[in-house]
């Protein structure tokens, strides 16, 4: 893809038939060679001394859905409001669908090819759901006979088609996020930019909502999450950011978990006294241990090796065991460890 | 500039307007007012008072009553201004419409079209009704038809466009400063007030709003419009509405 060239691809429509060898598509490998739907680089945006985004790096596939998280005022937003050219970025460079974003010349070519659910719903509450997406749709300049069938296509899939003429000002929250996904889709756009699509919503809503970015992650459509629900993004994201004014890390979530945690066991007994943990201190050397009352976890790498092997120190120390166990951390480990870890130089 | 653009921003702000009951009832129920009551009072005065009107004094006292278009034309769109604008933000929906392929200069055109061409239309019917019923009171006292006249010609051309579009530009700069549709009408009010103040230097003769007066007005206002049009493209910038707004 040539910098400053808007692209747009080739894709099923929202609702479509699904492409034939989907697990091909999917295929990590894949998706590492696909191209770069967002390609970042020291990105920063500063707003008098307060710097929110402070060098961002990061390129997104042709395809992935990336999540980017981090806690509230981390930059989240400013970062999508960059990146799609809402607000101006104070330094750095980044080509989202192949457009330079900052290229005024590029402005309204990046616009029609990315889709964007803001962190507000933003609907006209006195309008039907049907205005509001003819509205954008028209802005976007779909001819009306596409215009009608997109809208009816996403209304159908969202259950609202028979709702379409009723004022969203007395829709549900979750029928309202629907709605506003619905806009940000009304145009097809290569790129969909979602700003916390479940935040405020009841945990019915939510999962209609996460649901329904699975169908459009399993259409192949590229998709940027802005989130703090690390269940979603682990459920959803191929790769996530974590964000906290600078990006800390990025990856998949099961290579920051290995990388930033490693694989631990747990180990539980009846009692515990200083000799056992001095004993087991020496039998389970080099590996690193770390007690919380009764409760033992010792960081190990191939736990399947060495389970059986600690299990053995553990008996051998003349420790009554009642619980032994892999753990896995979960990315809310990783991302608490990184968010709270102190920054260089700090 | 794509002016299609434009008037889609323009007719979907116009069709919300219509749905909102204190709007049309301004839009509509002002001009009725000045239009209908003032050929009515002049009526009573002329013809069921007993007061003997002198024809001389007549022709100050209708175009006293003409001016009321002026002072309608700088309230009526502040109303819709600051629902098109506060409204927006007051439902978040800004950032969704400043995400799609239009410019800031297009959206804020097709939403200063979508105060200023109502405001208008509703200025010019209710004046024509007011021409025609003043005439039909006053031609037996007078001898003559009084409407059309020059001083009319202006206001409607000239003066009450401008002055529509300085209420709507100033609406825009104070909708960028509050947060609520109520705060920006209250404060947008203010903006009748130097033509309310135009009006009494008239009416006690210190500016006469003759033909001559009221074209060097327009004359001075279409500056005064120039410069707040340079100030709302300013403000409506769409890092501005995102990051400073409030």
């Amino acid at each position: 893809m040539r910098p400053g060239k808007c692209v747009v691809r080739s894709r099923p429509p929202v609702g479509g038939p699904r492409p034939q060898a989907l697990e091909v598509l999917f295929d990590p490998a894949v998706l590492r060679a696909g191209p770069q739907m967002i390609d970042a680089e020291g990105l920063t945006k500063t707003f008098g001394d307060l710097t929110a985004v402070d060098r961002v790096s990061l390129r997104v596939r042709e395809g992935e859905v990336f999540g980017l998280l981090g806690p509230n005022g981390a930059g989240k937003t400013t970062t999508v409001r960059m990146l799609t050219s809402l607000i101006s970025k104070s330094s750095g460079s980044a080509t989202v669908a192949g457009c330079e974003v900052g290229n005024a010349r590029d402005e309204l070519r990046l616009r029609r090819q990315i889709g964007i659910l803001p962190e507000n719903v933003g609907l006209y509450e006195a309008a039907s759901a049907y205005q509001n997406l003819e509205y954008f749709g028209r802005l976007q300049g779909l001819d009306a006979a596409t215009l009608r069938g997109n809208i009816e296509r996403l209304l159908r899939m969202m259950e609202l088609w028979e709702k379409r003429d009723l004022p969203v000002g007395s829709y549900s929250k979750g029928m309202k996020q629907k709605v506003a996904i619905a806009r940000a889709l009304v145009h097809d756009p290569v790129l969909l930019f979602l700003d916390e699509p479940t935040a405020n919503l009841d945990p019915e809503a939510a999962k209609t909502v996460r649901d329904f970015i699975l169908e459009l992650k399993r259409e192949r459509r590229t998709i940027f999450l802005n989130t703090h629900h690390l269940d979603e993004a682990e459920r959803i994201c191929d790769r996530v950011g974590i964000l906290r004014t600078r990006l800390l890390r990025v990856g998949s979530p099961e290579q920051l978990r290995a990388e930033l945690w490693g694989n631990r066991t747990l180990v539980r007994f009846a009692s515990v006294s200083e000799p056992l943990q001095a004993a087991l201190r020496d039998r389970l050397a080099p590996r690193h241990l770390e007690w919380q009352g009764r409760t033992l976890l010792v960081e190990v790498r191939d736990a399947e090796r060495e389970n059986p092997e600690i299990a053995e120190a553990v008996l051998a120390a003349g420790g009554k065991l009642t619980e032994l166990s892999a753990l896995a951390p979960s990315l809310e480990d990783v991302y608490l460890k990184l968010i709270h870890e102190k920054e260089p130089g700090a | 500039m794509r002016l299609s653009q434009v008037w889609i921003v323009a007719s979907h702000d116009l069709g919300l307007l219509r749905r909102r009951r204190s709007i049309t009832a301004g839009l509509v129920g002002f001009p009725i007012a000045v239009a209908v009551g003032f050929p009515l009072l002049v009526d009573y005065l002329l013809h069921r008072s007993g007061a003997a009107i002198p024809s001389s004094l007549l022709g100050g006292l209708i175009d006293s009553f003409s001016f009321f278009f002026v002072i309608g034309a700088a309230t009526i769109p502040v109303g819709i201004a600051s629902y098109s604008i506060v409204g927006e933000k007051v439902e978040k929906s800004l950032e969704p419409l400043l995400a799609t392929p239009t410019t800031d200069g297009e959206i804020l055109l097709g939403k200063t079209l979508a105060a200023l061409l109502p405001t208008i239309l509703a200025v010019w019917a209710g004046a024509t009704l007011f021409m025609i019923l003043m005439d039909r009171v006053t031609s037996k006292t007078l001898g003559y038809l009084y409407f059309p006249n020059w001083e009319m010609a202006v206001i409607l051309l000239a003066l009450a466009p401008l002055v529509a579009l300085f209420a709507v530009e100033a609406s825009i700069l104070i909708s960028s400063r509050v947060s609520d549709v109520r705060s920006a009408q209250q404060l947008s009010a203010l903006v009748f007030f130097p033509f309310v103040l135009l009006y009494v230097l008239g009416e006690i003769g210190v500016v006469p709003l003759d033909t001559t007066n009221l074209l060097y007005i327009s004359g001075a206002l279409a500056l005064v419009v120039l410069g707040l049009f340079a100030l709302s493209r300013e403000t409506f910038q769409r890092d501005n509405i995102l990051t400073r707004w409030q």
